[in-house]
């Protein structure tokens, strides 16, 4: 690795993010609260489980069986005074008849166990799916969404593997006390002895098992490691041959690598070492039956099927005690999961409409603030006491630093918040008086960075307005200016967007976003306009769009563009959550305030602006 | 999606040619291949010794009783030596299990080790046009597994198979050496488990690929929807959205449903089978021992040679499907590997030789699919050190490109560049691209510290040179006031930063280099005009011996160019200073009046063409 080594100056370079993604935690393996509710879901199939746990029971009881008809057969038919071929034939028609009921239990017990654990771990994340639909924001703000869709896959997963195991569990303890009984029953010396090797086995499990867990953890770690480094040489590899470190980023992974190596072959060791053991101790119960068995047969104490019987029994102990110890971290990670997800389907759901809820049909647009006080955090208020008035059909840009509350307006407007203290009323009625499906009907919302879904353009377009004929979104996508480029595209409005729609520029995405909030044909529209840096070709056919689809409906935008602002009616300023001034164009510039100074620096943007000058001019304007 | 391969359809090696050569590469490790076989030759033939053994015990016990003369003690002394030998080879049986079963297990590891540092090197070979063409996320997920069953293929499929081979045929000829009909009986399973569990474990593999990518849209679903709830929620489209997910989440219960079923009726089948068989000769072979044909010990030794079969034979689907993966994984990571770059130094490439600095375009054309329309149509300009190239155009106009044929990233059709006289295509990518540095308009930032990052192109660089390319850059004060100063980590899981600031970061890189030639493409777009004046600036006085190139859509960063090149569709239209373009009236100058005053001037500016 001579590449690495440059005489003694520090080496500033790594493959790959450091940390690794295993949120594996560990805790209790039973969970009483955990339990209970996960029965919840599972109450609706307690007859398939029921039939399923009946099903397991009579595959244990016929595993159980086999060797004994074995036996029978050999002491009674074949070696007793009373052997002979019909004693033979009923007990190989016995032992059919249990290799069928066998055969019928297990293919019920395998369909039933995995259906039934399918059929409820899908309605367990389709709840919670359901439920984050319903959630506050708030909640939705202050989570990734990549841990809520671990908790949507990854744990659902391990329950669902619990749910599997758990079932499949009753099996396998009955089996293993159903091999001890038996075995004692046939014969009390020689089934003790043969036993006594069970609590070796348990011993060596329970002392291999945490080892052996922590090196595959280990290995299952620099495995994610490993697979970041090369997913970031992939993302990245423009810049690495931009900036030619192809030779030392693969000196770096393959320190890496050879990491995950040794991690997996001391893994190997860990997983193989049981291997012998077992065998060994097998060999062990084996002699002993032998031994010891044989003896007795030789004093006439035992009959020789019973030594039949052990041998199959011994090559049986192993399964279930491998199962059941494995059934403990299964256990584990099962009630860490739900902790997780009933978190989540414990968080509290969003405003419901009130029963009398308003949900007219046509509104004329009118959108008034009257003293609306609002924060997201307890005692840390964004908004304060903002009150101003926009008439129907009227087009008001909300201006102001970054930090200002513009946002907040244009959410608490579509009801994503509760206010703290004062109202907001569309055509005078309080918005919390509307039912949440009249809101969306009566007013749409462009966002900042424009969101597709992977789909095709129509249906990007159309979204839930699906009554929408494709006129409709054809008209849409002429009026706001995007048809020349959806019909340039290889399938047009059929065209695939995929990743969210980047493979269309900005711009492109902005222009479907505008479309679509045209379809949605509501009487008042929010726009938050983009803040990224757009070529001025573009731009112009946006500010084109922008103008159509303010047309004839009340228009609150939070505006950065300096072309935007001049072509509202109306400008609000607003300033840590005030309002500060407002008026048109001409009149801000007139007074010479706040807006004035801002307009002054002659910005592009004005989110643009550096927070020195934006905090000067208001300084300034503070001061005249 | 099982079938696609990243060559672009290069692919043409047979099934056997892909699988004989992961072998080789299993062979490599000669020392643990010739462990892991002789250990499971060892091993199944001990574990044949079994059924025997305990057949002997039996007979051993039974004749003893039947025959009153012969001696007790004796009978016991056999026992006692049947019971040894029974311990001793189920130890050895153990491990010889655990040498083969730890050597096979390793080569894999070992296989998979050199094969992902060969596609990781791959990967960081190709050129652009690879990476252009194949999706970045489909090429780490699909690349991992392939090498998942590339490396397993020979523990899973070729060492298994031996022992699968061996333990049926030497148990096959010992049972029917021993008694004919009831070796046919106890063996009769086999053909109809190996069968089923081949044929099943290849409707699973199918059934669950089917499962993992409609699985995959689900999370897609959900992950747009927790992503874009703003806009959800906005169009009060919660229903729309439950239906959608439904309308997935029920296909997947489908053809889960669809898996579970294969399963169940196929496991439960198997082992139906095989107790049937078992039923058969306990039967048969009952009725033999009643005839006094057979002892009850040669019974067991049947009964007990069956269960050993079991477990082996049921795994044969494993096997199969070890061999059907490792083809198909194994064809699409060997086309990768496979690969040349179409770019590569030629074979007496020399070090580019910087003198004057003089970059020439001479006559370049350029489209990134054969047949498809130029993106760059018979360009030609110059610019040398300490000047300053600006060029220009509409969105798709082809600025970018000439940005990244400069390092060669991409191949001209006709025409040349050269530098100093040199055509690139002559001289070594490393020194090429040494000279030229290209600061990209969507710079990626590394999940790491901020002066890793900064270092990026110079692992070494000291600290001195570090804070002094990130205060070119404009971006030391800010880092500065982070809370671990350039020791905070940026990126994905980091301190995030804006636009303008990645850029900046971005610069810094370029800076730290101070390359002969410097390409900014667009570089600053997301950087406030004021603050792109100070970094021209500082890059300026940093190197009075430099090429700049800048590609902009913004006019205020290149008016201040010695020349700019007004681009449209692939031509130069418009060439000249700030000064005469303007003097010329024609599109740069409408544009400069779009730009500075909002005017529209519709004549003038050409129609977005994207």
């Amino acid at each position: 690795m001579t590449a690495l080594d440059n005489g003694s100056r520090k080496l500033r370079a790594v493959v790959g993010s450091q940390i690794s993604r295993d949120e594996e935690m560990f805790g209790a393996a039973f969970d009483r609260q955990v339990v209970r509710r996960f029965m919840g879901y599972v109450k609706p199939y307690r007859g398939a489980i029921a039939v399923a746990i009946a099903a397991v029971l009579t595959f244990t009881a016929s595993q159980l069986a086999i060797p004994l008809v074995i036996r029978w057969a050999i002491d009674d038919a074949l070696l007793s005074d009373a052997k002979g071929v019909s004693l033979l034939t009923v007990t190989v028609i016995a032992y059919f008849a249990i290799v069928l009921t066998n055969y019928a239990a297990n293919w019920l017990q395998d369909w039933l166990v995995g259906w039934t654990g399918e059929r409820v771990i899908f309605a367990l994340r389709r709840a919670m799916f359901e439920h984050l639909q319903k959630v506050a924001l708030t909640f939705m703000d202050r989570t990734e969404v990549g841990r809520m869709m671990s908790r949507l896959q990854g744990d659902v997963n391990s329950l669902q593997e619990f749910l599997d195991n758990s079932i499949t569990a009753i099996g396998d303890l009955v089996l293993l006390v159903g091999i001890v009984v038996i075995m004692l029953a046939l014969n009390l010396e020689l089934g003790i002895l043969t036993l006594a090797i069970v609590p070796t086995l348990f011993l060596v499990r329970i002392v291999w098992l945490p080892r052996a867990r922590r090196a595959f953890r280990h290995a299952r770690e620099t495995n994610s490691i490993v697979s970041g480094a090369l997913a970031e040489g992939i993302r990245a590899v423009r810049t690495v041959q931009a900036m030619r470190r192809e030779g030392v980023n693969r000196d770096l992974f393959q320190i890496k690598a050879h990491d995950n190596l040794r991690a997996h072959l001391r893994s190997a060791k860990f997983g193989q070492t049981m291997v012998p053991i077992v065998d060994s101790l097998t060999g062990v119960a084996l002699a002993v039956v032998i031994v010891l068995g044989g003896g007795l047969v030789l004093r006439d104490a035992l009959d020789i099927g019973v030594i039949v019987a052990f041998v199959f029994y011994v090559q049986r102990f192993f399964d279930p005690i491998r199962s059941l110890t494995m059934q403990y971290s299964v256990m584990q990670r099962a009630m860490a999961s739900g902790q997780r997800i009933f978190e989540v389907l414990d968080v509290p759901l969003a405003i419901t409409d009130r029963p009398d809820a308003a949900a007219p049909d046509d509104i004329q647009g009118s959108v008034e603030f009257r003293d609306v006080t609002f924060g997201y955090e307890r005692n840390r208020a964004v908004l304060h006491d903002v009150s101003f008035r926009v008439a129907p059909g009227e087009t008001v840009a909300l201006v102001g630093p970054t930090g200002s509350g513009k946002t907040s307006i244009t959410a608490l407007l579509h009801h994503f918040y509760e206010v703290w203290d004062g109202a907001i009323l569309i055509d005078d009625i309080d918005v919390r008086d509307y039912s949440k499906d009249a809101l969306a009907r009566h007013v749409s919302m462009v966002l900042q960075d424009p969101f597709l879904f992977t789909g095709t353009i129509l249906e990007n377009i159309r979204y839930n307005k699906t009554d929408a004929t494709r006129k409709d979104v054809e008209n849409a996508a002429r009026v706001v200016g995007a048809h020349d480029f959806i019909m340039r595209l290889p399938q047009g409005y059929d065209t695939m967007l995929t990743e969210m729609g980047r493979n269309l520029s900005l711009g492109q995405r902005q222009l479907l976003s505008f479309a679509r909030a045209l379809v949605a044909n509501t009487r008042i529209l929010i726009l938050d306009e983009a803040t990224a840096n757009i070529d001025s070709y573009t731009e112009r056919q946006i500010q084109h769009a922008l103008a159509k689809l303010l047309e004839g409906r009340t228009g609150i935008v939070i505006a950065h563009r300096l072309a935007t602002i001049r072509g509202a009616d109306r400008i609000i300023v607003l300033r840590d959550g005030r309002i500060v001034e407002t008026g048109p164009h001409d009149a801000l510039m007139a007074q010479n305030g706040l807006y004035a100074s801002l307009y002054a620096l002659n910005y592009a943007s004005f989110d643009d602006m550096p927070e020195n000058l934006a905090k000067q001019a208001a300084d300034n304007s503070g001061a005249t | 999606m099982t079938n696609q391969d990243y060559s672009g359809g290069r692919r043409s090696a047979g099934d056997i040619e892909i699988l004989w050569r992961i072998v080789r590469l299993a062979l490599r490790h000669r020392r643990r291949v010739s462990v892991a076989v002789v250990a499971t030759l060892f091993a199944v033939g001990l574990q044949l010794m079994v059924p025997r053994l305990l057949g002997d015990a039996i007979d051993g016990a039974l004749l003893t009783l039947d025959d009153a003369a012969l001696d007790v003690a004796a009978a016991r002394d056999t026992l006692w030596i049947t019971a040894a030998l029974l311990l001793a080879v189920s130890v050895a049986r153990g491990a010889f299990t655990l040498a083969h079963n730890y050597a096979g297990e390793t080569i894999g590891h070992f296989v998979g080790y050199q094969l992902r540092l060969d596609f990781y090197a791959k990967l960081q070979e190709l050129n652009f046009t690879f990476h252009d063409r194949v999706h970045t996320g489909d090429l780490v997920t699909r690349g991992l597994l392939d090498i998942e069953g590339v490396r397993m293929f020979f523990n899973m499929g070729v060492l298994r198979s031996l022992l699968l081979i061996v333990l049926v045929v030497v148990g096959a000829s010992l049972m029917l050496s021993t008694d004919l009909v009831l070796g046919l009986l106890s063996l009769s399973f086999v053909p109809f488990v190996a069968w089923q569990s081949a044929t099943v474990r290849l409707r699973l593999r199918g059934l669950w690929l089917r499962l993992q990518e409609t699985l995959g849209v689900l999370g897609r679903i959900m992950d747009e929807n927790l992503s874009g709830i703003r806009v959800v929620r906005a169009f009060g489209a919660e229903r729309h959205e439950m239906g959608k997910y439904d309308e997935t989440a029920l296909e997947a219960l489908g053809v889960s449903r669809q898996r579970i079923a294969a399963r169940s009726s196929a496991t439960s089948l198997m082992t139906l089978a095989f107790f049937i068989s078992m039923g058969l000769v306990l039967w048969i072979g009952g009725l033999r021992v009643l005839s006094g044909d057979m002892t009850v010990g040669t019974l067991t030794e049947f009964l007990t040679f069956m269960t050993i079969l079991q477990q082996p034979i049921r795994q044969i689907g494993m096997v199969v499907n070890s061999f059907a993966r490792a083809s198909t994984c194994g064809g699409r990571l060997f086309s990768v590997l496979d690969i040349t770059p179409e770019i590569a130094d030629a074979p007496d490439a020399k070090p580019l030789d910087i003198g004057e600095g003089v970059v020439r375009f001479e006559d370049v054309t350029f489209a990134y699919d054969e047949g498809s329309a130029p993106v760059l149509d018979h360009v030609s300009f110059e610019v040398r050190r300490g000047k300053t190239l600006g060029i220009v155009g509409p969105p798709g106009s082809g600025k970018s490109t000439i940005a990244q044929l400069l390092p060669r990233h991409y191949e001209a059709i006709s025409g040349q560049i050269t530098i100093d006289g040199q055509d690139i295509r002559d001289v070594t990518a490393e020194s090429l691209r040494e000279a030229v540095c290209v600061v990209a308009q969507d710079p990626y930032l590394f999940t790491s510290s901020i002066e890793n990052n900064i270092a990026y192109g110079d692992p070494w660089a000291d600290e001195p040179e570090i804070r002094d390319a990130a205060g070119a850059a404009q971006i030391g004060s800010f880092i500065d006031t982070l809370p671990e100063a350039y020791e905070t980590l940026v990126g994905e899981r980091g301190v995030s930063l804006s636009g303008g600031q990645k850029q900046r970061v971005a610069i810094a890189r370029a800076a730290l280099l101070e390359p002969a030639i410097l390409v900014l493409d667009d570089s600053t777009a997301a950087i406030d005009a004021g603050t792109e004046r100070r970094i021209q600036q500082a890059l300026q006085s940093r190197a009075t011996d430099r090429a700049t190139i800048i590609v902009s859509h913004r006019l205020s960063a290149l008016k201040h160019a010695d020349e700019i090149l007004f681009i449209e569709a692939g031509r130069i239209v418009e060439r000249g200073t700030h000064v005469s373009l303007l003097a010329e009236n024609g599109k740069y100058a409408a544009l400069y009046r779009l730009q500075t005053s909002g005017a529209e001037e519709p004549s003038a500016v050409p129609e977005v063409a994207e």
